[in-house]
Parts: structure tokens; sequence; C-alpha cells
């Protein structure tokens, strides 16, 4: 009821109130509730440079480590995907540990055990080119069909090397003699992750640039009748021909996941210091109560405000300014990492020494990880803000005020 | 209606700083009426009203309302009893910086979660009554001794409290102003029936016709107690 001059009616109920849990429970929390906020928006306002500052640093914190976790659980992802088609079995040849050509009988044997549906001879290896200080990846692609001095290069390599479709790129074969190959084709970019280093070739041009007798192959891959048996087939491997080493596809999986686990936790350490630094700030912000905030604590219990509703217009104050923060820097985040190249993170987090593979990944939104990041960046500064508001609460209006 | 018996209120307790601000002191108050409680500086008519108001516990002691004890009622309850039935008007107006002055009268509400219309227009009524309209969006800064006191004065009774209680509210302002606040305080208030406490060492308080009670403190005891 509004108050208006000579309408009290002080005389006719009773002078003290003593409100019942009914009353309580009928009071509109909805109402309530936005004037807590709109009474913290404004106590927000009135520290404009300190809640700023804070928002500010706040803001670039979540960026950072967001930014590591997108970018590395985008890379996973990718990964998985193209690999998704690599072969369910590869097998190469040990001799003392150490990868040697396999003989090309091998096929025969591999071929003959139960469960095997093709196995295939493959031809690769790695290329160190002393004039950009990187290796490049060599593969035979039969399905190319390429000529004896044809070649297809991906994409950062063409880059860096600054060679396109019609050039020529001279190799120094093993025998020492140059080997000068024809450009055909550059990779397109979309695989990039994979073929950031790849140079195509015919199994004529592989063997002259390696010196390579026809009779051996680098590995070799397998398909299995049932995927779910590959582990099985593997086994029967490792017993027909015991200089063998099976590679299953879900190990080559687990290895990029544990390159990309291992370089964002590298990442997030060198980021520790980061984050150890913030937290001091907020603790010192938003744990450490002026002596004006603490008056206004007990300005406000003494005109009739609860504990209860300090602690509530503590949380908003603490939602408010972290939620702002953390979905400015995810949202920030989100954008450089799918839209702005991650530009931040990929040398880190691609690597790939000198050819950066040059894609983009597919913009998603992992729930869980968004909920992992929120509890770790989100809840330590409404804890930390709640705290000290709860001790200057409770201790009475009058001592409060005073200070 | 207000009782106090044997209240007792001792700062930094145990320490070499100990301070007895209120001695055993027993008191009676009616429901309406004017009481004035004055002494000089020190006396503990500050502290006094501090605990009536249920903004502090006595350290020995017993304040009942209408028979109930206050004194040992949990914090929760003790707030309850000081939103509904309490307001204050304190010596330095204790205004929250960097609101407006509607926003300020607005405050003691904003628990009760009353619809913001309904909220307002009370509080725009008491702006009016109290000749600051023009003020409502004024920052509270920029108001003057006497108008930062009537905003005081109308955030107190925004909730409609049964009693008023005001520590010294004419110790910051010039006589002209004390004149204006103290009209507002003794005149129109009282005759609305509440029952107005208040704690002041100004002549021009407790030398006014509206008075009804006139409590002496001294060295935290009372020393005389006149009905006007």
């Amino acid at each position: 009821m509004p108050v208006e001059a000579g309408k009290c009616d002080c005389h006719t109920t009773p002078l003290l109130l003593f409100p019942t849990a009914a009353d309580s429970a009928m009071r509109p929390l909805l109402e309530r509730q936005k004037y807590l906020i709109d009474y913290t928006l404004a106590a927000l306002l009135r520290r404009k440079t300190r809640n700023l500052g804070l928002l500010l640093v706040y803001t670039l914190l979540v960026f950072l480590f967001a930014s590591v976790l997108l970018l590395s659980q985008g890379l996973r992802r990718e990964a998985a995907l193209l690999l998704q088609d690599a072969p369910e079995v590869v097998v190469q040849k040990l001799v003392a540990g150490r990868h040697d050509p396999l003989p090309a009988a091998w096929l025969d044997t591999l071929r003959r055990i139960r469960g095997v549906s093709s196995a295939k001879g493959r031809l690769w290896g790695y290329y160190y080119d002393p004039a950009i200080k990187a290796n490049y990846t060599l593969m035979v692609a039969p399905e190319r069909e390429l000529g004896a001095d044809e070649i297809v290069v991906g994409a950062a390599l063409a880059r860096i090397r600054q060679i396109g479709v019609g050039d020529y790129l001279s190799l120094r074969a093993a025998d020492g003699r140059p080997l000068s190959l024809h450009i055909i084709g550059v990779l397109d970019s979309a695989s990039e992750l994979l073929d950031a280093d790849l140079l195509l070739l015919s199994e004529t041009g592989f063997r002259q640039l390696f010196q390579l007798p026809p009779e051996v192959y680098t590995d070799a891959v397998l398909t299995v009748r049932n995927p779910r048996e590959a582990s099985t087939v593997a086994g029967k491997i490792a017993l027909a021909l015991p200089a063998s080493r099976p590679i299953l596809r879900a190990e080559i999986l687990r290895t990029y996941d544990a390159v990309f686990h291992w370089r964002e936790g590298m990442t997030f350490v060198a980021l520790g210091s980061l984050l150890l630094a913030f937290l001091i700030l907020a603790w010192d912000k938003a744990a450490g109560l002026s002596a004006e905030e603490k008056r206004e604590i007990g300005i406000l219990k003494a005109i009739g405000w609860e504990t209860g509703d300090i602690l509530r217009m503590k949380l908003w104050e603490g939602a408010l300014l972290s939620l702002t923060a953390f979905l400015a820097g995810y949202l920030l985040a989100w954008w450089q990492v799918f839209y702005g190249g991650a530009r931040l993170f990929a040398p880190v987090l691609k690597g790939w020494a000198v050819l950066y593979p040059d894609f983009r990944l597919t913009p998603t939104v992992d729930l869980q990880q968004v909920l992992v990041l929120l509890a770790v960046t989100v809840l330590p500064y409404i804890v930390a803000t709640l705290i000290p508001g709860w001790r200057a609460a409770i201790v009475d209006p009058d001592a409060a005020m005073r200070g | 209606m207000i009782e106090l018996r044997e209240v007792s209120k001792v700062f930094n307790q145990g320490q070499p700083n100990e301070c007895r601000a209120l001695r055993k002191l027993s008191l009676h108050l009616e429901r309406g009426g004017i009481t004035v409680f004055k002494g000089p500086s020190g006396s503990g008519k500050t502290t006094l009203l501090t605990l009536i108001g249920c903004l502090a516990r006595p350290t020995a002691g017993r304040i009942t309302l209408d028979g109930r004890l206050l004194s040992n009622l949990p914090e929760r309850f003790l707030t309850e009893v000081r939103r509904h039935t309490f307001g204050f008007v304190f010596q330095q107006f204790n205004l929250i910086r960097g609101l407006t002055v509607l926003e300020n009268v607005m405050l003691p509400a904003y628990p009760l979660g009353k619809p913001y219309r309904e909220l307002r227009d009370g509080a725009r009524a008491l702006l009016d009554r109290f000749r600051l309209a023009a003020k409502a969006d004024s920052r509270v800064e920029w108001l003057s001794g006497g108008e930062a006191q009537r905003t005081a004065l109308a955030r107190a009774l925004i909730n409609d409290p049964a009693v008023l209680i005001a520590d010294e509210p004419t110790a910051n302002l010039d006589s002209a102003l004390s004149r204006e606040v103290l009209g507002l305080l003794l005149g129109e208030l009282a005759m609305q029936g509440r029952t107005v406490l208040i704690s002041s060492h100004d002549p021009l308080v407790f030398e006014a016709v509206q008075v009804d009670r006139i409590i002496e403190l001294h060295d935290g005891r009372m020393v005389g107690d006149s009905q006007c």
C-alpha cells in the first residue's frame, strides 16, 4: 500500500508484527530477485573502474583457457574424423626393435591369416629438405596413377616452398643424384591437418628416390572382415610372423589423442601462472570488502535487509560479473578458434615442426566442456565474493556501521 | 509495549579499552507519543536506541516488545521485527551513495518484494510529503544536509513502521534546518499515532512542546524521567 499523508492505519493494526511462515512463503520471490539484481547492478556501476578492470582480466583468462580447450578438442575431433578411413591394421617389420622394409612375400602370409580380407604393401618415408629445414612425408598413391616423375604436394608444403601446379621440385635421391619431380596437383586444404607436409608420388619415383629394391615395402595395410576382431587378427599376425609389429587403427587414434592431450597439458601448465595471478587479483578485489562496503552492508541490515538478502545480493554480484566474463571470454575464444584461424595457440597445439597446417575446424559446442570451464572459472569467484559478504552480514548492523 | 529490564551494554568486553555504555538500565515505554532521550555525549543515548531498535544485542538484561522477549531472538526474526516495527533516522543520515533519492527511500522495502509500481508510488508520496519530489532522481551525495535528513526520514517510513527512532536528527543541521526536520518529526509523524523515540542534546528538540516524555541519561544510567 502506498503511504499517504494522514492515512496511516497504525492505530487499527497491532503495533508489533511477527510475520508468520505463511506470510514469508507468500513473498513474491521474483520481484525480490529483481530488486536485488537492480541494486547489485547499481553497486557494480558505482565501483566502475575496479569492476571493469576485474571484468577485463577475467574475460582474458576465460578466453585463454577456452581457446586451448576448444582448439585441442577440435584438433582431436578432426584427427579422429580423418582417421576414420585409415586402415584397420598396419603391419611393420622390426629388426632388433627398429623398423625395417617389409618383404613382399609377407603379403601372401598375411592374406592367408583367417579374418584378413586383403593385404597391400605400402611405400612411404620421410625426406629432410635442408632448404626449409623440414621433413616431408613421402607416400606412394597407386590410386592416383601418377607418372614416374609426377607428384602431388600438401598445401603447407606448396605454401612454404612457394610452388604450385606445373612447377618442378628437385629432391636428392639416396644415390646422391638430383631427382626432378613435376607437380601436377596440390592437396585440398580441408584435409591439411594430416597432409600438410605430404608429398604423393609414383612407386617408380619412390623406389628411385630411396633406392629401394622391388621386393620390399615400407609396411603393409590390412582390411579385416569383422573390425571388432582386429585385435584377434593382430594376435594371429604376431604368431605367424614373429618379426612383425601389427598396429591397430584404435592405437593410432589413441596416439593422436595422447599427443594433443600432452600439448594441451603443457599449455595449461604455462597458463597456470596466469591463473594464479588472477586468483590473487580476484581474491583481493572480491574478498577484501572495503570499509565503505562493510558500512553499506550494516546500513542495509539496519533498514531491514536480512543476512540472506545480503548473501543473495553478493551472489548476484559474483554471478553477474563472472558469468559476463565467462560468456564474453568463451564467445571470443570460440570465434578465435573456429573463425579466426586459432592464431594464438596454433603454433603450440598443432605442432608439425616447420610445416604448420592451415585449416578451419568445424564449429561445435561441447556442453560438458562448457560446464567444466564454468565450474573452474565461475564458481571460485562466486565463493570469493560470498564469504566476505557473509562475514560482514553476520555482525550486528550497529557494529558493521561503526566499522 | 517496550520494556527494558536491567539492560547493560559493554563494548570490547574484557579488553583494555572496555567501555560500559549502559549500566543496568530499566525502562518502560508506552505505545504512541514522543519520547526524547537527552544527555551529554557518551551518556549512552545512541546505544540505548540501538538496543531498542534491534541493531545490537544487550550484554546483559532483557528487552521485550509487547511482552515478547527480543534480546535472545535469532538474527532472522530480529531482522523481521526491525523491518516491520522500526524505522531509523541516523545522525550521519547513512544514505547509500551513488543511488538516487527515490532508490534510497525504496531500499528498505526491496526484501519485501512489493510490486515495483506500488513501491515507487509509495516512495514518491513520501517524497512529496517531505517536499523532495523535485529531488527524486538526484543522487543523494548532491543533497544539502536538510534534504539528506528528510530523505532519511522518508526512507525510515517506507515500510510504515510503528516506531520511529531518530538518533540526534538535528546534530548535523543548522538551526533553520533543525526546525524544519523537527517540525516533520514531532508534528506530522506523532500526530499519526506513531511512537517516536529521539536521542538529542539539542534544546530545540527536548524543549519542543510536542514532546511527551524526557528521559535523561548520564554515564549509561537513567538520571531523570519527566512527563511533559
